[in-house]
């Protein structure tokens, strides 16, 4: 008999460490953006609805601000919009959009039907300073100070646990800069 | 409105699941003769209700029904048809699904060809895989519900990954699956078998096709996976022991196992407890693998959307089945049988020793895998097991299976002598030694890994045939299927073991620079680069680079590999040029544009043998099928072992 439960003694233990595993399975994914910490590379971008207008690093310096990353063609960008539209309300800093690798009246097209919730329109056509971003896929959030260092990137959609960590962070910045 | 008829079928079958695991369990205790009748129709109209689901999620992917969420993410306007038709299976939700109309079909053919097994039997076998049906549907509509509306729906909608656009992966998950799910049957029989109280040789002769099938079409499934990593992610490597990769390759492992234990069980009665444990780790490794793959626990190349409540909710499924299946094993199998005694040299050795091999492989691709996590449980820090782990394992582990396999098949059951069984093989022996140096001297070939390659192919092939030869000519009627079909499949071990032993010696592979009009020279083969041509697809435009392949002044080949942008989702895609041979792939990868000069970077690899590998598999998978179709399963009456067997004469395992 005691024999007998020896397969189910293993099964149990095999079954302990998976739940174990699980727990932890987040820690394993998170792959740092060898970006956080680094001083944002510097770009200069056009705008949206003005295409002859440009942005550069130097305009986004001395305030902090969230930086997020979309585009018409992404289709997990319209499942986090509604939270994307809450950070440009309620955030205490800045929301700038960067629109990539989108087509300028697709991008437009899109604004007129889900709303514009940034404060701030960069769009990056080629994809190059996307590169220089480090940028992994569509939606990205990202975070930086007012001295223009990346602190925190979020890869995938916003909901709201994301949300309340975006809004936490935000307001960290906010108390610092002020500081 | 098709995904509101889909997710009502959806209920409706697991309602139906539902009772199947209920009425002709209880039919079957207290000797119900109309709740045990019950079993057959339940599980035709489980079947009926599974497909109606499957073609509704179909039907909307043709229609283009951008308001279910799952269609609107994996599909487009630009997709051909037949592309929406295999996204149905693309992702996790729909590939539950064809999990689910799989398994409602395996459970229809058992409702089907189970005439010869008592009624008792088929209503236990049946309402055990009810029961593991009702988990599966109570995880789709819970955790992963393919019907899922989004209102307003997008105008367009994502794109199937482009990885999965090619006609391997049409076929590759249907044929996994298959050999995953088919695991519940001979899991099925085995928990019926313990239920029953009396485990006899008849309900492991009764599973043994069903087993038999499964472990095929799992064998073709693995087989055509590597097929499509192959040609499809532009590596050029055949297996690259991915967790992925590792969670079908246990299964296989162990129901490698079990189908030979299954034989001995059902011939001699020897281990019986053994067979019933194999039954339930095949079908709990396959539940394993579903979880590897499908919580994200693991990082792995294979991008399945990932969840860890969808983890948890397998880990408790699989609690309840391995637990539960555990926890009756331990009750019931005192009671087991036991079978006659064996010698140390017999049938029933040979047999035990190669469960022992494939059991212990089993269990070190499952630690390999599982490694990451139990350095994370102990705190050691973070590291990934690599394939030269594995690699080496498997050539430690293997080698005697080799070595020994050909002398399974003339060894005697019960009790035999070293000399009895090496005599005939002896011929065998030095014919394959001398024909592999030979083979080796005219490829030119010395190094190691290919001269044993070819010897141990060899052996492999000649001691099948050599077995062929002898059984045929020993008996009237000739091979029977059973014996075909092992024959076929231990020749099929050498083929592959061929193929891997030269594509892992001697690919020749390089990374090259050039420019339209250059011509580069590599091991015998000049690739001239014509041209980088702009080309249109469906749902993509690509550079094509079109190239032209000499040997000497012939031109053997033009290739024409593409790097491809897919419009909707933006990946870029390598699509690698095959010139397929019997003794030799040439395989061409376009790398990157350099600078503005028109040259490109480009990967070649010539790769000899390389086919052998998948053509071993598939004949291993044919031995298989073959053997699973012997007209011996399908007698109305065991026929009780005759004199000449029992005396210890050759029977066929």
């Amino acid at each position: 008999m005691i024999r007998m439960l020896i397969p189910l003694g293993v099964f149990l233990a095999l079954l302990a460490l998976l739940i174990a595993g699980l727990q932890t399975s987040e820690n394993r994914k998170l792959v740092q953006s060898p970006l956080i910490g680094k001083p944002m590379p510097d770009f200069s971008l056009p705008g949206l609805y003005d295409p002859e207008s440009t942005t550069s690093r130097a305009d986004l310096l001395g305030e902090p601000f969230i930086l997020n990353v979309w585009g018409s063609w992404c289709w997990a960008c319209r499942v986090e919009h509604p939270f994307v539209e809450r950070l440009g309300n309620e955030a205490p800093i800045a929301l700038v959009g960067f629109n990539w690798k989108d087509e300028r009246e697709d991008a437009l097209a899109w604004i007129d039907q889900f709303g514009d919730a940034w404060d701030r329109h960069l769009v990056d056509f080629e994809g190059k300073v996307a590169i220089d971003l480090g940028v992994y896929g569509a939606p990205e959030t990202f975070l930086v100070d007012h001295e223009g260092v990346i602190r925190h990137k979020h890869i995938g959609p916003i909901d709201a646990n994301v949300f309340q960590d975006l809004m936490r962070r935000a307001m960290e910045l906010k108390a610092e800069a002020e500081s | 409105m098709s995904a509101e008829l889909g997710q009502i079928s959806l209920i409706l079958a697991l309602v139906l699941a539902a009772l199947l695991s209920v009425l002709p369990m209880i039919g079957a205790q207290r000797n119900n003769e109309a709740l045990m009748k019950l079993a057959p129709s339940l599980a035709i109209g489980q079947f009926v209700f599974l497909a109606g689901a499957f073609a509704a999620l179909a039907w909307a992917f043709l229609q283009h029904d951008f308001t279910v969420t799952y269609v609107a993410m994996h599909s487009n306007l630009l997709l051909p048809w037949y592309y929406r038709l295999t996204a149905v299976w693309g992702s996790h939700e729909g590939s539950l699904l064809l999990w689910m109309l799989l398994l409602g079909g395996w459970m229809l053919a058992v409702a089907a060809f189970s005439r010869s097994v008592p009624r008792i039997f088929t209503a236990r076998v049946l309402s055990v895989m009810g029961m593991v049906s009702v988990g599966f549907l109570l995880f789709i509509l819970f955790t992963s519900n393919p019907f899922e509306r989004i209102l307003p729906g997008p105008i367009d909608g994502r794109d199937l990954n482009p990885l999965l656009q090619d006609v391997g992966m049409i076929f590759h998950p249907p044929l996994l699956y298959m050999g995953y799910v088919g695991f519940a049957v001979a899991f099925a029989f085995a928990i019926a078998g313990l239920i029953g109280g009396r485990v006899e040789r008849d309900w492991v002769r009764w599973s043994r096709p069903w087993t038999l099938a499964a472990w095929a079409f799992l064998t073709f499934g693995i087989a055509l996976g590597s097929w499509w990593a192959y040609y499809e992610l532009g590596w050029g490597g055949w297996w690259f022991w991915d967790p992925v990769e590792n969670a079908s390759f246990i299964p296989w492992l162990i129901g490698t196992a079990l189908i030979h234990s299954q034989a001995v069980t059902e011939k001699r009665g020897a281990f019986p407890a053994w067979t019933v444990l194999l039954s339930i780790a095949a079908f709990s490794m396959s539940l394993l693998g579903t979880f590897l793959v499908r919580s994200g626990v693991l990082t792995s190349v294979h991008a399945f959307a990932n969840d860890p409540e969808r983890g948890l909710f397998i880990l408790a499924f699989m609690a309840v089945v391995t637990g539960g299946a555990l926890t009756l094993y331990a009750l019931r199998a005192p009671r087991i049988m036991t079978g006659e005694g064996f010698d140390w040299i017999s049938r029933e050795s040979a047999l035990l020793l190669n469960n022992v091999f494939f059991t212990v492989s089993a269990a070190m691709v499952l630690l390999g895998t599982l490694y990451p996590l139990i350095i994370d449980f102990m705190g050691w820090g973070q590291i990934s097991v690599g394939p030269p782990y594995f690699g080496a394992m498997f050539i430690l582990l293997m080698t005697p299976v080799v070595l020994l396999l050909p002398l399974g098949p003339f060894t005697r059951w019960k009790r035999d002598g070293f000399m009895r069984i090496l005599q005939p093989l002896a011929v065998t022996a030095a014919i394959s030694i001398v024909a592999a140096l030979l083979v080796c001297a005219w490829l030119g070939t010395w190094s190691l890994r290919a001269v044993s390659g070819w010897i141990g192919g060899f052996w492999l092939i000649g001691g099948a045939l050599a077995y062929a030869v002898r059984t045929a000519r020993a008996s009237r009627s000739g091979l029977a299927r059973h014996q075909w079909g092992m024959t076929l499949a231990h020749a099929g071990v050498g083929v592959f073991l061929i193929g891997a032993a030269m594509v892992e010696a001697h690919t020749f592979e390089r990374d090259i620079r050039i420019a339209p009009g250059e011509t580069v020279e590599a091991a015998g083969y000049r690739f001239t680069l014509h041209e980088v041509a702009q080309v249109k697809g469906p749902n993509w435009r690509a550079d094509e680079a079109r190239f032209s392949i000499h040997k000497g002044e012939r031109e053997i080949a033009r290739m024409n590999p593409q790097k491809r942008l897919y419009h909707r989702g933006g990946q870029t895609m390598t699509q690698v040029a095959l010139k397929p041979g019997v003794f030799r792939d040439l395989y061409i990868a376009m790398g990157e544009e350099l600078g503005a000069s028109g040259a490109w970077s480009v990967r070649l690899h010539i790769k000899p043998f390389v086919r052998w590998i998948w053509g071993g598999a598939v004949l291993i998978g044919l031995g298989g099928l073959i053997a699973a179709s012997d007209r011996r399963y399908r007698q109305q009456r065991r026929q009780r072992a005759d004199a000449s067997l029992a005396s210890g004469a050759e029977a066929p395992a």
